[in-house]
Parts: structure tokens; sequence; C-alpha cells
């Protein structure tokens, strides 16, 4: 298992390198003076390419996250290796989840 | 002439305490000077351990003012700021007396990582002709110095964090025989480096290869055992 | 101290920054999840933002991003390329950009 994890762990981190340069981006266009909700979603609303930028960044940082989260739970927690990968399974789905619906709430709804 | 050191030394087992004693400072003085000054002038109960006390066996090394360091290659005029010295054993090892520790999980590691030569010829079969300007022995040369004095096990933050985890000399040596081309040690010692405490546990924080005497550098011995597992792994050859 | 180099304190930030990412990630998707019923109530939470105190805890987050980032880089290019020495100047000028820039979004935003 070790070297999946650290595979996937490290795909998905050079999978977000540009992701990640592109999201600073969108934050200081987004937080530009004065643009509104409205400005915002108007710019997402009904996009297949925000919709696709953004959720292949949220299935890419639920793993990242969830394997990160993991490792540091074997290292700094007394928790035993099984119960560290079901909390971090856990916490990786509940990303997912939220963010897919925030990905639907600002391109399609 | 020289004032006394503040020579605080480990005493005990894995409980004890630190007690402070008075040594002499002299010239060109190495922490391994202080120790034995201690066990032969104050108390000959002190334990502690060193062999060629000239920087070749890497018995001595233990953990010097927070650092673990080959004794008899520190001098004391490098590390002891204001006349002060701590001295504990190694870190991440069982303490069998103050300042000797049990290198057996060290080594116990070394083979679990199969860090041991697997032959392939018999002295019947012709002798291998290795270049030594080759890609593969020229990786294998450059990590082959080790003399197992445990200096990078105990600064490894990973050992102390992950008690599997078999420690960067181990995986190290494991490194020059996937490098060797005489050794038949092949996918098995992949899988075994790619197992649960192997090579994927590394964080790079690379304390070893900064502290490492013989100025070895296993954090990118690991990273090439990270990539020879990786391929092996994504062709098939080795299970994750 | 071994435990004060600046690459120990690199591996350090990389570990934390990552923590915090991932504990302001489930709440970062609940404010976009806002929207979900229209753009109302997501204009009140840009709204409550717009406080100097947070947008000060927005630069730091816009740190802790681009400092896990870089730091992450550093580690990728440590396992997959061959080694370059210079490591602590990478890692001290990776904390440097990402300062930089976590200053300049703040400067921007007021």
């Amino acid at each position: 298992m070790n070297v999946r994890l650290y595979v996937w762990q490290r795909a998905t981190a050079a999978l977000m390198v540009p992701l990640v340069l592109v999201h600073i981006a969108v934050i200081f266009y987004a937080t530009r003076n004065g643009m509104t909700a409205a400005d915002i979603l108007s710019r997402t609303h009904g996009s297949i390419v925000w919709a696709s930028y953004y959720g292949l960044f949220v299935a890419a940082a639920s793993i990242h996250a969830a394997i990160g989260v993991r490792n540091v739970l074997t290292e700094w927690s007394p928790l035993t290796d099984w119960r560290a990968g079901s909390f971090a399974v856990v916490f990786g789905l509940l990303l997912a989840a939220l963010g897919a619906r925030a990905v639907f709430a600002v391109v399609l709804s | 002439m020289l004032g006394d050191l503040s020579v605080s030394l480990w005493r005990g087992g894995k409980e004890g305490r630190y007690e402070i004693y008075s040594v002499p400072q002299r010239e060109s003085q190495t922490v391994l000077d202080v120790v034995t000054f201690v066990q032969r002038h104050i108390d000959p109960t002190l334990s502690y351990r060193f062999a060629c006390r000239v920087g070749v066996c890497g018995s001595c090394a233990m953990t010097v003012n927070g650092k673990p360091r080959w004794t008899c290659r520190t001098h004391v005029a490098k590390v002891a700021g204001g006349g002060r010295l701590e001295i504990g054993p190694l870190e991440n090892l069982p303490v069998i007396k103050d300042l000797a520790t049990d290198m057996q999980p060290f080594f116990e590691k070394w083979q679990q990582a199969q860090g041991v030569f697997a032959p392939s010829k018999t002295r019947h079969d012709e002798i291998e002709r290795i270049r030594p300007d080759s890609p593969a022995r020229r990786l294998a040369d450059a990590a082959i110095e080790c003399i197992n004095c445990g200096v990078c096990y105990a600064a490894c933050d990973t050992v102390r964090w992950n008690q599997d985890y078999f420690g960067p000399a181990a995986l190290t040596r494991a490194w020059t025989l996937v490098n060797d081309e005489r050794d038949a040690g092949g996918t098995a010692r992949l899988q075994a480096v790619a197992a649960k405490g192997g090579c994927h546990s590394c964080h790079s924080h690379q304390s070893c290869q900064e502290l490492c005497p013989q100025a070895l550098n296993p954090t990118a011995a690991i990273a090439g055992l990270k990539r020879r597992t990786t391929a092996a792994y994504l062709k098939g050859e080795i299970k994750a | 101290m071994h435990r004060g180099s600046a690459l120990w304190i690199a591996a350090l930030v990389h570990r934390l920054s990552g923590l915090a990412l991932a504990i302001f990630l489930p709440l970062h998707f609940l404010a976009l999840g806002l929207a979900i019923n229209g753009e109302a109530k997501l204009e009140s939470f840009l709204r409550w933002t717009d406080q100097p105190l947070v947008k000060f805890a927005e630069s730091g987050l816009v740190f802790l991003l681009t400092v896990h980032l870089l730091g992450g880089l550093r580690v990728l290019v440590i396992e997959n390329f061959d080694w370059r020495d210079g490591q602590k100047q990478l890692a001290t000028l990776a904390a440097a950009i990402s300062a930089i820039i976590a200053f300049i979004f703040l400067a921007r935003v007021f």
C-alpha cells in the first residue's frame, strides 16, 4: 500500500502545481475591489471550463489531503495505522462531497 | 591555562539523569577526550563506547549538545559554548547504560531492507567486469562508504516518529546494492524497501545528509529508491 | 542543532501548512456552497470578509498555500531529479516568495 499511496500523493501534488498557480491568479482577480458575488457567479455560471477545472481540483485535493492527513496521524498521533487510514478516508470523502457541492453551487445553481 | 568545562553526562538507562562533572580544558581537546577523562579520573562506572579514536570506525557517536556526532572528531572548542557541554547517548536507540546504546534495532532494520549482498556467481565463474565510471557504479560508490555509526539514524525525525521506518543507513546500503551489477537481489529487494517502514516513509528532511560524518547523502539515495520502486510498481514488477 | 536547521524548519512548515489548509478547505467549500440557492447568501458572506481582520487572515491563507506549493515542489524535485545542492537556499527562497505574494495580496485589498 505504501507505494500506491506514495504514487497517488505525488501524482496529485504534481497535477495540482498548475491548478494552484491558476487558483492564486483567480484569488487575486476575484478579490479586486468591488467584485460582488453576482460578478463572480456570472462568470462561473454554466461554464464547462470552470466546472472541469474546479472539479479536477477538488478531486485531486481530496485525495492529496487525505493521504497527507493519514501520514501526519500515523506519525504524530497514537492512532493505529488502520484507524488513521479510516479517518483519512472519511476526511477525503467529506472534502470531495463538500467540494463537489461547492462546484455545483457556483456553476449550476 | 584554560579553565574547567562543566560537562553534563547522561547516567542510567532509559530512566536516569544528567550528572555534572568538572573537566579541565586542554588544547585541541575532543569530546571523546572529555568523556575518557571522566571515566579514568572521576567516575570509573561511566559506560561509553569507542575504538579507533581517529574518526574511521564510527563507534564513538553520541549526542553532543543536541546533535549526534562522532565524539573523537568533535573539538570541544567548536561546540562548548560558555564552557558547557551536554553529552548523551545516541537518540532513537535503546540505551544500554549511560552513553552506550544498543545498535541491534539499527542492524535488524538493515536486514529488513535487504541491505545484504546477494551473490549471483560462484568462484568458478568469470569475474564480473565493472567499469568504475559506469553510471550505476558511480551511484553505488557515492553511497558505499557507510560505516554504520548510527548518526543518521539518531538524527532522523522520521525514525523518531515511525517505529517501523528502516532509517537512512539501511536504505542507503540497499541503494548501493540496487546499483551493483553483480548483485542478484533484484525485485525482491525493491519489494523489501517498498514495504511498510521503507523508503516511502522518508520526508526528505535531510538531517541525515547534513550530519553524515562520511559526507554521504541518504536523502538522494532514498530518492533513487523511490524512483526505482515507483517504476517497478507501475510496471507490475512489485506489489503495492 | 539540526532541529533548528533551515531544512528542518522547511519540512515542519510544509507539514503544518498542509494541516492548516486541510482544516480550512471544508470551510472554504461550505462558504462557496452558500451560492447554492442564489447569490444573496454568498454576497453577504463576501461582504463579511471585507473586514480588515478577515483580509489579514486571508493573506495568511495565501501564504500557507504558496509555501505549501513551493515546499512540495522542492520535495518533488529532490525525489524525481538529480540531486542539486543549495537546498537550504531554495527553502529560504520559497519562504520569501510566499511571504512576498501574501504581502502583495494584503496590499492590494487595502
